[in-house]
């Protein structure tokens, strides 16, 4: 990495943070003011670009170029300049609301693509710039304004959602833990297409406590599932073994060590993932955290572009007088 | 004994058949023929919106009509003097606008009693007297061509597929159409499949001999060479003109093309063609939905790009609120709507105006863009290069208005040289202290085109009101106001040509003034007025946003104005509402041009009123 001698503070913006006391969001903001030094690029080539939503006032607060855009639409417009400009470093910034419900289409589009944007997922189970409705990933029977009977809705689970769209990357992380979130960050942005990254975020206002359990001293050793590559997966409890074509949680000790399933993010089989996105449930009793999948297929953008490069390679650059004039043509004297 | 050459100064030619008949080919081949032998010609292919309606059906019929003549050409013509009619269904879908003596020439092998049954005929138009005031020719297209092709090694259905080709060789034998260019078409077409290759070029020579030899045609007629400015030619459709001047654009801006596009029936060709030319560093994008067609290309402007998206109606409907974002960033945009019928899915194949009021007004807020309209296929080229110098001189949004009808329609074009465009030169905005993104040019009231990628001017933009100058947030009421002014002044004061006024004597008080494709018909209706000493002057807009800064001076001038358009009424309702002038209306909505006939008609009942 080169060194540009950048800290923090170069990648913090003159204006004033203006979400809620206590939001998740300032923990993700401040690991992310944090990373960027070490990502080595200059501040000039990255871009971050958001769609509607708490989580999409990100790009103001960061001293790179950014656009706080339309409802959904991020990905979007950061596809269009990722193929257009392959110098920059795209960041999308979306929330559970904006990304898996009205921007669903475009989510899945990127990434079966293979665009180069890494997309950060705000995921509070919630609505909260609209004040307190459910959202795409709120738990079945979720009471709010909008659902005083309890919501009917399945809820997506991004990660499936995400591995069932060809994604090639694909995380999950918890806003307070700085450490496990960097780490990912580091990983994310070091992978060659798109990154999918699913942040747990708590709203303090609307939806307070939702990843208690996950965040809590006494109670994450348990729920929290480390995924780490080569690794045993497992929590401070429990540890995962193959059970047919799927995965089972069973309590350590109740196996012998050797049968636990070493991680393999690189698995080229997606059914491997997708069975590990499947073992967290609404209530949060066991959750893997950390990368689910990281495999390797060209970028979008690069296949683009190198269209354009091999076809003037091969026949020159284009000269407008000649195609003006190619096909039929005749002359009036 | 050779046959007797008649000359004639125009022939318009329809050809119509089912949609697998290949009637578009014929037409166009037929049109490319036509143009290098420089006649003057305009073509209005008409097609339906399935692919295959059921055989010998009238929602199934497509055809194409050629207009050529040894003058100007304006239009495709009213009446055909020609039809070509593959089956029964051709012939009833077409005959009521076929001139009462005009020549038709079926294929008898077709109207068989389940044909005619098919679409209505009790007896057989062929032979019951319904067609004695036209010259009839009831060729066996069919048994013909399959004859002809016995020696080859095709099924009956294969060499069925031939009689367009037959029916091509005939008619280019009838109007002595050079046949090479053709023939290389065919060589060219299907050079990796030799049976097919030379059943087509059998078919297309035995047409021509079946013209040449046989006692049914007595005549064939030449239309000399129309009398054309000395120059290059090709014949260009709209959509082909339109890619054609959106890569003159890029290669005269420097700026790197990129077309965000979802596949839509008229603007598809658009994306087609300029998916080949991707050595011009051409980036198309098919995206996922009209959305995130025109965001790729509102993101790639972002990023220095020439952002260009191309739709119908349908599209833009959806692609309004990013349109509304490319007005809050004031970035060059430039959205090509190539009309439909509408509302809704409506006439997906025919040609309409409909989409005005939608492109002025059609998003939340105050949200001005810029509107220009070509004015026939060719103009096309013209207009992309014009909304680019307006998108990124003004970082706006522009317009443009074409439609099927010059999308699809084709006409001879003199090919301009390179060094005659415009030079669109950008600067964008270069490393500075105390960058300020909203900082405006005092003359063209742009803000600067600030790139990333430029070491010292990171800046946040986005959908929410902007502070003045810094573009920071703000919901301060008189920042509102004044944005809100700044933005509509922008594009009110985008410079454009005055409007220019056909009137040869100055003393008409009748102008006809019209927008985007009308302008064919409509100088066709001129000159036939003219001819039988009406006063008539013609004015053509191609810019509506803004309106040449003469517009109330040439409204001022004539007691009637006449505005023909393909829709109810908004040109009419801008008109009024900007000027208030009360102009007369001239609507019609059929999916098709106005005819010239009922332009004449409309502006006499003007002039006697």
């Amino acid at each position: 990495m080169p060194d540009l001698a950048l800290t923090k503070k170069d990648f913090t913006s003159d204006q004033e943070v203006k979400w809620c006391p206590g939001c998740g969001d300032y923990s993700i903001l401040s690991t992310m003011q944090s990373f960027l030094p070490e990502l080595g690029v200059p501040r000039e080539n990255i871009v971050f670009i958001s769609g509607i939503g708490c989580s999409s006032r990100f790009p103001y607060y960061l001293e790179t170029f950014g656009m706080h855009s339309i409802h959904g639409r991020a990905p979007t417009i950061a596809t269009g300049l990722a193929i257009s400009r392959p110098d920059l470093s795209v960041f999308v910034i979306t929330g559970d609301g904006d990304s898996l419900s009205i921007g669903g289409n475009h989510l899945i589009h990127s990434l079966r693509r293979n665009i180069e944007l890494k997309i950060l997922l705000f995921n509070n189970r919630i609505y909260g710039l609209t004040k307190g409705q459910y959202s795409p990933t709120s738990e079945t029977g979720k009471v709010t304004k909008s659902s005083p009977l309890g919501s009917l809705d399945t809820p997506f689970n991004p990660i499936s959602l995400a591995i069932g769209a060809e994604a090639t990357f694909v995380a999950r992380t918890v806003d307070s833990d700085r450490k496990h979130f960097t780490e990912v960050l580091r990983a994310a942005t070091a992978h060659k297409g798109s990154a999918l990254i699913e942040i747990f975020q708590n709203c303090p206002i609307f939806n307070d406590g939702a990843f208690e359990i996950v965040k809590d001293g006494d109670t994450k050793g348990a729920a929290l599932l480390q995924m780490v590559h080569g690794q045993a997966i497992k929590s401070e409890t429990h540890g995962l073994i193959h059970d047919g074509a799927s995965l089972k949680v069973v309590e350590l000790g109740s196996v012998d060590e050797s049968d636990l399933v070493i991680h393999d993010a690189h698995n080229a089989d997606p059914s491997y993932a997708f069975a590990l996105s499947r073992l967290s449930s609404s209530e949060l009793s066991h959750v893997p955290v950390g990368i689910f999948r990281d495999v390797e297929r060209p970028g979008y953008g690069s296949m683009v572009n190198n269209q354009v490069s091999d076809i003037i390679k091969a026949q020159g650059a284009g000269d407008l007088n000649t195609l003006l004039t190619s096909g039929d043509t005749w002359d009036v004297e | 004994m050779t046959k007797p050459v008649v000359s004639l100064d125009q022939v318009t030619i329809r050809f119509a058949g089912d949609s697998g008949d290949g009637m578009q080919l014929t037409g166009d081949r037929f049109t490319m023929d036509t143009a290098s032998l420089g006649n003057d010609l305009s073509t209005l292919p008409n097609y339906p919106a399935e692919i295959r309606a059921p055989q010998g059906t009238i929602p199934g019929i497509s055809s194409f009509q050629l207009h050529f003549a040894d003058h100007h050409v304006q239009t495709p013509g009213d009446e055909p003097d020609v039809l070509v009619a593959m089956n029964p269904a051709a012939l009833k879908a077409n005959i009521k606008e076929i001139r009462r003596g005009a020549t038709i020439i079926v294929d008898k092998d077709e109207f068989t009693t389940r044909n005619l049954t098919k679409v209505g005929y009790e007896t057989n138009p062929l032979e019951d007297g319904s067609l004695d005031s036209y010259k009839v020719h009831a060729v066996g297209l069919t048994s013909l061509t399959v004859a002809a092709l016995s020696e080859l090694s095709l099924t009956r259905k294969e060499a069925e597929r031939s009689k367009n080709m037959f029916a091509l060789g005939l008619l280019t034998w009838m109007y002595h159409r050079p046949t090479e260019s053709t023939e290389n078409f065919l060589k060219a077409k299907f050079g990796k499949k030799p049976e097919i290759l030379a059943a087509n070029l059998l078919a297309y020579k035995t047409g021509w001999n079946y013209g040449e030899t046989t006692e049914d045609f007595a005549v064939s007629y030449e239309i000399a060479k129309a009398h054309m400015p000395a120059g290059k030619y090709r014949n260009i459709s709209g959509n082909t003109a339109m890619a054609y001047g959106l890569i003159a654009a890029s290669q005269r801006s420097g700026l790197k093309l990129f077309l965000g596009s979802y596949p839509i029936t008229p603007a598809s060709d658009i994306l087609h063609e300029l998916s080949k030319h991707k050595k011009f560093g051409v980036i198309t994008f098919q995206a996922e939905d009209e959305i995130a067609a025109i965001g790729s290309a509102l993101g790639a402007s972002y990023g220095g790009a020439l952002g260009i998206t191309t739709t119908s109606g349908p599209g833009v409907a959806l692609k309004s609120e990013m349109i509304g974002l490319g007005v809050m960033l004031e970035l060059p945009l430039i959205i090509i709507d190539v009309q439909r019928g509408g509302p809704s899915t409506g006439l997906p194949t025919k040609t309409e105006q409909s989409d005005l009021l939608q492109a002025m007004y059609g998003r939340n807020g105050e949200s001005p863009v810029a509107v220009i309209a070509p004015s026939h296929a060719s103009d096309c080229f013209a207009i992309a290069l014009e909304a680019a110098r307006i998108a990124t001189t003004y970082r706006v949004p522009v317009f443009i208005l074409s439609d099927g009808y010059i999308a699809n329609g084709s006409e001879p074009w003199m090919i301009p040289s390179v060094d005659s465009l415009p030079d669109l030169h950008v600067e964008f905005a270069q490393t500075q202290e105390d960058f300020m993104p909203y900082l405006r040019d005092p003359k063209t009231l742009a803000r600067p085109w600030a790139i990333p990628g430029t070491k010292g001017i990171e800046h946040r933009i986005g959908g929410l009101e902007k502070a003045d100058k810094t573009g920071a947030i703000s919901y301060e009421p008189a920042n509102h106001d004044l944005m809100v002014r700044a933005r509509a002044a922008k594009v009110a004061g985008i410079e454009v040509p005055d409007l220019l006024v056909d009137d040869p004597d100055g003393d008409a008080t009748v102008l006809i003034l019209g927008w985007g494709s009308t302008y064919g018909p409509i100088a066709s209706a001129i000159e036939s007025l003219r001819a039988n000493g009406e006063k008539v002057a013609q004015a053509h807009l191609r810019y509506i946003n803004p309106f040449p800064k003469n517009l109330g001076a040439v409204l001022e001038k004539y007691s009637k104005v006449l505005v023909p358009e393909m829709n109810l009424g908004q040109l009419a309702m801008l008109l009024r509402s900007q000027f208030l002038k009360d102009v007369i209306p001239c609507n019609q909505v059929r999916g098709l041009p106005f005819t010239t006939q009922e332009l004449v008609d409309s502006t006499m009942a003007v002039i006697h009123a």
